[in-house]
């Protein structure tokens, strides 16, 4: 007979509007027995009681609906960005203030290079934190004219690399025309790389391979520490490739019985159609484990807000910057909706602007009618610029979404100032108006644009401040109760897997995050410092200090 | 070594779904004539290439009769294309079909970073019948004028669905307010004439002169004495307005330099050939559009 462990805890937030908090919980399995008093409990016979949570408050485990695993690879690269971060070791890299500072962290960390042909990688650069000050080669040639160096930007789409990193790519020369890569007074390029386009050919001579968006073997392995740390036991990765060799790799990374979380992988809709991709995701799901969740599809409808290159209606931008780019385009978009509902595939779509927003709608409404699917729960991801009117329309067709409530803590002062003004940058990622108006909600970190840390993103969305601590639209603060269920439960539906996970309650996996204090108790500024223990996962105990 | 390669030329075709790219690329792989052409496309959708010109086909690489290949590309462009020039047979011509919402100049723009490539002329593909609504759609106008702004060439297909001259001519008026630097060329069924296209020069003594696939084109081949100032002389070829299409063909200078000339519509590259080459200068226009009257030896 399976044995049953009962944990005793401080506190049991459970998620659960039957009995929101209890002291004990039953795990059989891998799965909750049951919540309760250690009366209501004993009944299920022997078991034995675990008293290490005595002094922990438990949650169910955090669901992370928009992160890349990537960040896992990342972490083996040089950490140069402007906030304090934890890395998957758990170690806090300080966040560096000044180009001086990269410079001498990079020298130290090019002195321990045996290699000397090795390049040198560095990830999460920020220079707007730094009046925007320009990086160039010759800031970076500084730590070396021999090694070739590449510093990857925070957001992903700028890389700056040092004069060798030019030369190894043939770039190093007059007459390049470009606007992707900006020239210096001596007619050379400056070092900095706009865009993918700039960045693929050097990306690899600075350490920075093809497929970016995916994590390695170790990468993922690290990253399931990355899950620990934050109190993460469900994570998406929002934009995988999903090869037969990625897909593979994955299955056996979660497959060891250390790997303490489930991955969820959306592939991307980039360079396929839309026939083949849900055909595809047709033949993967059935390949599912119970930490590898395949079979959802991510499409991409735009760009970025910052890169200007998100879709936006009239009046566009602030500072009159041309309007984004598709990505797809809207008659892709409607053929993969039509696909997907009749085939019973869950589509998950980036939108950034509001028109893309809108095009998404648009798209969607139609698809729906000609293929009624009363439970899609297609989600709208990141959906920053979305207004009321859209959000009405969102609950309307029976749709989710995945707000980027952290957003405006890092980049919301740019916002304001420069791409939408202050009226859209005060309702950008609108929480209050999603929840008022009806639709499920979760928010994200997108890690590694920022940092994974559900806490941190509730902290996030419940206070609304900018980096510069300004209070950006009072309006769409939520509670904190709210915001715990966004990123539990609400995450948890957003992936059909709310009959699962997201929850303590019976039947569903033994999934915790373990915190050190209670944020329902807190004062609603110390949530993001809530300190996280670990994680139980299926009935695994994870503790962050023995990773 | 790739040094001793002649750059390949990289001709991209854009335009929004459903304008015609397909159509123009098999009939382009139709009439290589002898031309080693690989076609990149995105993915393969519903029929990329004709079933009849396909030799063999696996997931990403079709094999193409004349030794052409087709190979889609996903979405890694750059890396495509440094397998490409990477591989044993480099071929004479690359084509880039775009997706429907790809802004073609910043493909010319990556292409021109890598070392073995040269852009070659940026192609937009629209649909006679549709662009000026699909130019007013709120999504996509925007999109579609942005790839028509910095167009070399701009293929006006299914002409035969505008029946009404006026509304030819409006399009036309349209055009070129749109598309300002760039050449028009009507057409049906895409089939425009390969040698308008594509700027890799064959040896004039192939006959180029002689025949093109489609009664839309004429041409004529010059081969003009030593000439003083290149570039003048290719600057005035193109302002005298002749209606010129495409130039190609390699000439010489008084010092008995062999300079490679390659116009297309506005934009001219010349640059001075390490090899010495059969002076031929061949002039492609549109039939009755074009005045070669004043070249004609």
């Amino acid at each position: 007979m399976s044995q049953t462990t009962i944990y005793s805890a401080k506190k049991i937030i459970t998620m659960n509007p039957n009995q929101p908090e209890v002291t004990h919980v039953a795990v059989r399995d891998g799965r909750i027995l049951g919540a309760g008093s250690l009366s209501d409990l004993e009944p299920w016979g022997a078991y034995e009681l675990d008293d290490r949570f005595a002094d922990k408050v438990l949650m169910p485990g955090f669901i992370e609906g928009h992160a890349h695993t990537m960040e896992g690879t990342l972490w083996r690269n040089v950490y140069v960005g402007w906030f304090d971060r934890m890395d998957p070791d758990g170690n806090i890299w300080e966040g560096v203030k000044s180009i001086d500072a990269i410079v001498a962290r990079l020298i130290e960390a090019e002195a321990k290079l045996a290699d000397p042909n090795r390049p040198l990688s560095a990830w999460s650069l920020d220079p707007i934190y730094m009046d925007n000050r320009r990086v160039t080669r010759h800031d970076l040639d500084r730590v070396s004219t021999d090694r070739p160096i590449g510093a990857l930007h925070a957001s992903g789409h700028i890389l700056n690399v040092n004069s060798k990193g030019l030369e190894l790519a043939g770039l190093l020369r007059t007459g390049i025309n470009n606007p992707g890569i900006p020239l210096g007074a001596d007619g050379l390029p400056t070092g900095e790389l706009f865009g993918p386009d700039a960045m693929t050919p050097v990306g690899p001579h600075v350490g920075f391979e093809r497929s970016l968006t995916d994590c390695d073997e170790r990468g993922l392995r690290d990253y399931g520490k990355l899950c620990v740390r934050a109190g993460v036991t469900t994570c998406t990765d929002l934009a995988a490739q999903l090869t037969d060799d990625s897909v593979a790799m994955m299955l056996r990374v979660t497959g060891e019985e250390s790997f303490p979380a489930c991955i969820v992988p959306l592939k991307a809709f980039l360079g396929t159609t839309a026939k083949d991709i849900v055909d595809y995701m047709l033949a993967l799901k059935p390949k599912s484990t119970e930490r590898l969740r395949l079979g959802r599809i991510k499409a991409i409808a735009d760009g970025s807000i910052q890169g200007f290159s998100a879709r936006m209606r009239w009046p566009g931008y602030h500072n009159g910057a041309p309007n984004g780019l598709w990505y797809t385009a809207p008659d892709q978009m409607s053929d993969l909706y039509h696909r997907a509902l009749e085939a019973g595939v869950q589509v998950h779509t980036h939108t950034n602007g509001d028109q893309a927003t809108q095009m998404a709608l648009d798209m969607l409404e139609p698809a729906l009618r000609a293929h009624p699917s009363p439970d899609h729960r297609f989600t709208l991801q990141h959906c920053q610029l979305a207004d009321a009117a859209q959000f009405r329309k969102m609950a309307k067709l029976g749709m989710c979404v995945n707000l980027f409530a952290n957003h405006h803590f890092y980049w919301g002062d740019e916002h304001y100032r420069l791409t939408v003004g202050p009226e859209r940058a005060t309702r950008m990622n609108a929480c209050r108006t999603a929840l008022a108006s009806g639709v499920p909600m979760s928010i994200h970190s997108d890690a590694p644009v920022t940092p994974l840390g559900p806490l941190f993103t509730a902290w996030a969305a419940v206070n609304r401040i900018t980096a510069s601590g300004r209070v950006q639209g009072e309006g769409e603060k939520i509670a904190v109760a709210d915001a715990l269920h966004a990123i539990t439960l609400g995450a948890a539906y957003t992936l059909h897997m709310d009959a699962e996970v997201g929850s303590i309650e019976v039947g569903k996996s033994a999934d915790f995050a373990v915190l050190d204090t209670d944020p329902t108790a807190c004062d609603q500024s110390d949530l993001k410092d809530i300190s996280v223990w670990g994680t139980v996962q299926g009935g695994r105990i994870f503790a962050a200090t023995d990773l | 070594m790739m040094q001793n390669r002649p750059s390949v030329p990289v001709t991209t075709i854009g335009g929004y779904l459903g304008s015609g790219k397909t159509t123009l690329v098999n009939h382009l792989l139709r009439n290589a004539n002898g031309r080693k052409l690989a076609v990149l496309v995105n993915e393969f959708g519903d029929l990329p290439i004709d079933e009849d010109l396909i030799e063999s086909q696996d997931e990403t690489l079709i094999s193409i009769a004349g030794g052409c290949i087709c190979c889609s590309f996903g979405n890694d462009l750059i890396g495509a294309l440094r397998d490409m020039l990477g591989g044993s047979t480099v071929p004479d011509q690359i084509l880039i079909e775009t997706s429907g919402v790809a802004i073609p100049s910043a493909i010319v723009a990556t292409v021109a970073l890598l070392t073995g490539l040269h852009s070659d002329a940026s192609l937009v593909v629209v649909d006679a019948e549709t662009v000026r609504t699909a130019a007013r759609d709120d999504y996509i106008g925007d999109t579609i004028t942005r790839q028509l702004s910095d167009a070399d060439i701009v293929v006006v297909n299914k002409q035969d669905l505008v029946s009404d001259t006026a509304a030819k001519q409006e399009l036309a008026d349209w055009l070129s307010d749109v598309a300002p630097r760039s050449v028009i060329l009507p057409t049906e069924f895409g089939r425009v004439a390969p040698d308008a296209i594509f700027g890799c020069v064959a040896e004039p003594s192939h006959g180029l002169t002689a025949h093109h696939s489609d009664a839309l084109f004429e041409s004529i081949t010059l081969h003009p004495d030593p000439i003083e100032d290149v570039p003048n002389y290719v600057h005035r070829l193109i302002i005298e307005n002749r209606g010129i299409v495409r130039a190609k063909g390699y000439v010489y200078d008084m010092m008995d330099q062999c300079w490679l000339i390659q116009v297309v519509g506005q934009r001219s590259n010349v640059t001075r050939s390490d090899q010495a080459k059969q002076n031929g200068l061949v002039c492609i226009g549109l039939r009755g559009r074009c005045d070669f009257s004043g070249l004609r030896p």
